[in-house]
């Protein structure tokens, strides 16, 4: 359970730094793109194209995507030359 | 041990301040408001106190070095005016957001267009949403008083506040000051508080992190809560300071209320003319009284409205104007505070010395020969009139 307005301090400080890393900008996405593994050629065209480096990559090798930070935007679904990859809507 | 001087407003404010002795001072010049730092600047200089003295290139940058100073845990000070306090807008919020103490010598002036440097309360006005505590003094003597006061206040409460003089009338004007020794002032102001400290390197932490849609409401409703409050707080500081200082202050102060039928409210200068008025009108008889609230921010409703619920009229003078076609600042307040009372006394605006235009004791007289004649007739004209205007 999140806090309610009694529990939480004061100016709402949070009592360690650094924490710009764990803030899920990825939340709000409304549809998601799904990597298929199969049709991917990894090319890394996904990966240039991704405004917000979601796309995941080790050693030189597409390996999946960042859900807690993809937006969303659908970039890398219309850029990849071999349709790898597809758009899903968001369920919440 | 006090000590009887003369000093203008801005001189009494300037030596609050130096008796305070802040940790960081950042200011920027604006008339009238100028004197008050530049005559701090000069105790900076001179080795009377122990600030760092920060002269920015605007107020905007101003507050700002003092959310940061504060948030570092110094005791931090300030001051300005009118188009410098409207400047400084857009950071007022994010230093009572951040819950941080601080002091603002605010000196009331009207904002352009057309441009003005002379009194009247509509800077202050445009800020009272700020989540700051909004002091008005009469007097050089409260602007010293209330600038103590208000700097203890605000870190027991950690919301900023401003006290307010009236431009010219009260900060170039010249008057009996009564100071306290400068331990006076350090043993009322006791050790600096602070709701923490970015400094800490033992405990670091995030302070204004962007906080969205999951606890924006939670943290915006605490704070209104916090501000709820401190209305207590306030009343408390206000007790503790008469008691400590030898004075008589109230957070709003009635005078021949224990049977005045016409009462004037009014804040700043003003109150201290209708008063004067009132003891005149006093030797013949008439049942008037005045209201002043020295606390516009957060408003005492359910106070004034027992304060003046009785009361056959009851005339609001505002020296602004909310450009709302609904009248001044006190008058929309006080008329909501009023708002399924059971009793309703007519009540009736008047917009008065905008500008800096003079309110003579003819003027007051002349609201309150009208708020009789309204409350006896029930004339439902407009509730709003202008004075001190050619028409
Ligand atoms: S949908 Fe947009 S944000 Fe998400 S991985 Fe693809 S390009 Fe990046
Ligand atoms: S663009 Fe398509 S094929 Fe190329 S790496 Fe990305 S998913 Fe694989």
């Amino acid at each position: 359970m999140k806090k309610n307005w009694k529990e939480l301090d004061i100016a709402l400080i949070v009592k360690k730094g650094g924490t710009a890393q764990d803030f899920k900008t990825g939340d709000w996405r409304s549809s998601k793109p799904l990597w298929d593994q199969e049709k991917c050629k990894q090319c890394l065209i996904c990966w240039l194209f991704c405004p917000d480096s979601s796309i995941e990559v080790k050693d030189g090798k597409m390996t999946g995507i960042d859900y807690e930070h993809c937006k969303g935007c659908g970039i890398c679904a219309k850029e990849c030359p071999f349709k790898a990859i597809s758009m899903e809507e968001e369920k919440k | 041990m006090s000590n009887i001087v003369a000093k203008t407003g801005n001189e009494a404010m300037a030596e609050a301040m130096r008796q305070i002795n802040p940790d960081v001072v950042a200011a920027y010049p604006i008339t009238p408001a100028t004197e008050i730092v530049q005559i701090f600047s000069s105790f900076v200089s001179d080795g009377k106190v122990d600030t760092v003295f920060v002269p920015t290139e605007s107020e905007h940058s101003a507050i700002s070095a003092c959310i940061g100073a504060a948030a570092s845990g110094a005791r931090v000070m300030t001051g300005t005016s009118s188009q410098g306090l409207a400047l400084m807008h857009e950071i007022l919020f994010i230093a009572s957001g951040l819950r941080l103490p601080m002091v603002i010598c605010e000196v009331n002036r009207a904002l352009s267009a057309p441009i003005n440097i002379h009194c009247d309360h509509s800077d202050t006005m445009a800020s009272r949403d700020a989540g700051w505590i909004q002091i008005f003094s009469e007097d050089p003597q409260e602007a010293y008083d209330q600038t103590i006061l208000a700097m203890k206040l605000s870190e027991d409460i950690f919301f900023p506040a401003m006290v307010t003089t009236d431009g010219f009338i009260i900060s170039h004007a010249m008057s009996r000051l009564e100071m306290y020794s400068d331990k006076e002032v350090q043993d009322f102001l006791g050790e600096h508080k602070t709701p923490y400290n970015i400094l800490d390197t033992e405990k670091p932490m995030t302070v204004g992190s962007i906080v969205l849609q999951d606890f924006y409401m939670e943290i915006r409703t605490q704070m209104a809560a916090e501000m709820f409050k401190a209305k207590a707080k306030i009343q408390d500081a206000y007790a503790e300071f008469n008691k400590k200082m030898n004075r008589n202050y109230n957070v709003i102060e009635k005078y021949f209320m224990d049977d005045a039928e016409y009462v004037i409210v009014a804040l700043g200068s003003t109150a201290g003319s209708a008063r004067y008025l009132c003891e005149k009108l006093r030797e013949n008889n008439e049942k008037v009284g005045v209201v002043k609230p020295r606390v516009f921010r957060p408003f005492f409703a359910p106070e004034l409205v027992e304060i003046l619920e009785n009361a056959k009229g009851v005339a609001v003078l505002d020296r602004s104007d909310m450009m709302s076609s609904t009248g001044g600042h006190l008058f929309n307040e006080l008329k909501s505070a009023f708002y399924g009372n059971a009793k309703q006394p007519p009540m009736k605006n008047y917009i008065y010395g905008l500008g800096g235009r003079d309110i003579n004791m003819s003027d007051i007289e002349k609201v309150l020969h009208d708020i009789k004649e309204f409350s006896v007739s029930k004339v439902k004209d407009s509730d709003v009139k202008y004075i001190t205007v050619r028409e």
